[in-house]
């Protein structure tokens, strides 16, 4: 379907879009490319713009200002329906009508999109709702099976596009592995995953790309080495004595080879040594205070 | 599949469910079988009495009832789901808003005249098994007691979509449909009959005032039922009204239709503009 790409083969190109509730700034100036099979994932404290530039990019509002282009076309026109048809969406704090139980829940979203139920079986399956809470009513749902037929209803139809605002709040470790599992199957499969969270360590070794968000602006963007070396934050050596005592050294990335390296040549007898990279809670803090110092 | 009927059949299938459209249907029918018993009893006898008179009755009770019911099913339409989160998801599928909307007033509307046509159709049968000999002009004036009633409810439907639409707040949605409720069912005809009296018939001709029927779709709806045939009009005692009522029948279902399609117009204006 390469007539549906932009000519460099991007799914999502937004293009300095800005978004105004009356005086306020939702989201201002953003420029974001996503291209096919690729996991980026967007990281901002609550307000930042996430949930804003999501619902800008599924054309449910449109932009003040700027252009957004999702599989070629403008998502809130009017010839929206073949884009939508190829985008999946799991909102935030995500609602169903009670009383529909899960099977004609995902029924009616199926006819809604135009896909034959006959899959619907496998979805169930893939996502790992059993037979049995299949039949019941949505009411009765737990947090963790509403949000299991959340992603169902997103993967309908083998989405190009896939957006997941906050997917795994209120999931258990486990589920959240097999929902991080279901995410790489559709990542290597070509779709292009933007994934939302708070959780920021979670995120770590899934988003090939990390999008940080303050207050409607995009204040980084990169993988998470260039963010490390952007952040420019210190690298901690942690050294266990051999009385069991633990210290910590802290050095710059680019030092930290040096450093180890003199450690084990010229240093005390050390029995354990730990590198600890900063985590993606410190740099996203760091991008914030940065934000906040501007 | 017709996504409108796709969002309809998902609207009606709720009001099973929710017993919605159990409560009308029995309300109605008990409320119409009363009527087709006890309604005669101003004429001296308790019992199935002539069709007329309880058409007479019904449509009277029709026009304070049914908006009602109608404006309670429909003013959380759109407001309740874009509160409860559920309008985000389904307009991020390939839905037009404005197939989201008369989808959803297709079953809500659906709903009302299901209950309408059912429970008023019953008293339609006990009067039919009543004995007493009935010609066909009757039944013509009951079914299209019953048709109108259907289109009155679909009326009220379509402003309480309005009123669902104009809001961001369902609590102010409920007030707005309890408002219409009381400005077109009782207000309005108190207010129109102060002028009427205050006026003295200085500037208030019948022309005027047949206008000011039309203005509003309850008014429709009675001017229908009770002058539209004869044999009815006797016994409302609106049979002198009905001599210079000069608006014909199918003018008055024109203009409840007209309240049908005019605030559901409004109402997809507005909710294709809003912002989720």
């Amino acid at each position: 379907m390469t007539d549906t790409l932009t000519s460099d083969g991007a799914t999502i190109v937004v293009e300095g879009v800005s978004k105004q509730y009356g005086d306020a700034f939702a989201v201002r100036a953003v420029d974001l490319t996503m291209a096919p099979g690729e996991c980026v994932a967007m990281v901002g404290h609550n307000g930042a713009g996430k949930s804003s530039l999501i619902k800008l990019m599924l054309g449910l509002t449109t932009p003040t200002e700027g252009r957004i282009r999702v599989l070629g076309g403008d998502p809130a026109s009017a010839a929206a329906s073949h884009i939508r048809r190829q985008v999946g969406f799991l909102p935030e704090s995500v609602a169903f009508h009670p009383s529909m139980t899960g099977r004609e829940t995902l029924d009616f979203y199926a006819k809604l999109k135009g896909v034959a139920r006959t899959g619907n079986d496998a979805l169930f399956d893939r996502v790992g709702l059993e037979p049995a809470a299949v039949k019941r009513r949505v009411g009765t749902y737990s947090k963790g099976m509403r949000q299991r037929l959340a992603l169902a209803q997103a993967l309908l139809g083998g989405p190009k596009v896939l957006f997941l605002d906050e997917p795994t709040t209120g999931l258990d470790p486990a589920l959240r592995q097999s929902f991080y599992e279901i995410v790489r199957d559709l990542r290597d499969a070509g779709t292009t995953v933007l994934l939302c969270s708070h959780a920021l360590t979670e995120l770590e070794g899934q988003a090939d790309r990390v999008v940080v968000m303050s207050r409607g602006r995009k204040v980084a963007d990169g993988s998470l080495s260039t963010l490390r070396s952007l952040a420019q934050l210190p690298v901690r050596i942690r050294l266990t004595m051999p009385d069991g005592s633990v210290n910590e050294l802290t050095c710059a990335n680019d030092d930290k080879v040096g450093m180890v390296r003199r450690i084990a040549c010229d240093g005390p007898e050390v029995t354990d040594i730990e590198i600890v990279q900063p985590s993606l809670d410190d740099m996203y803090a760091h991008f914030l205070r940065r934000e906040a110092a501007e | 599949m017709n996504t409108l009927l796709i969002i309809a059949g998902k609207e009606v299938r709720d009001g099973l469910r929710n017993r919605w459209v159990v409560a009308t249907t029995l309300l109605m029918a008990a409320l119409a079988l009363t009527m087709s018993f006890l309604g005669a009893a101003p004429t001296g006898t308790v019992g199935v009495g002539p069709v007329e008179v309880t058409i007479v009755s019904l449509s009277s009770l029709t026009i304070f009832l049914l908006p009602l019911i109608a404006l309670l099913l429909s003013f959380d339409a759109v407001v309740g789901e874009i509160d409860r989160g559920t309008m985000t998801l389904l307009l991020s599928y390939p839905v037009a808003r404005w197939q989201v909307l008369l989808g959803k007033f297709l079953g809500h509307a659906s709903i009302i005249a299901f209950a309408t046509v059912l429970g008023y159709g019953a008293a339609g049968v006990a009067l039919s098994m009543g004995g007493t000999p009935i010609d066909a002009e009757s039944w013509r004036a009951f079914a299209a007691m019953i048709g109108s009633s259907v289109l009155l409810g679909a009326a009220f439907t379509a402003m309480g979509y309005l009123a669902s639409s104009l809001v961001r707040d369902r609590g102010t949605a409920a007030g707005i449909a309890v408002a219409v409720w009381l400005a077109f069912v009782l207000l309005y005809d108190m207010g129109l009959l102060g002028l009427l009296v205050a006026d003295g018939g200085k500037t208030l001709n019948a022309d005027v005032l047949n206008w000011a029927l039309l203005a509003n779709p309850a008014d429709a709806y009675r001017l229908f039922n009770l002058t539209g045939f004869k044999n009815v009009s006797l016994f409302a005692g609106t049979a002198g009204l009905a001599a210079h009522v000069q608006v014909s029948a199918p003018v008055l279902l024109g203009v409840l239709a007209g309240w049908v399609v005019a605030p559901l117009a409004l109402a997809a204006t507005l909710f294709s503009r809003k912002q989720i």
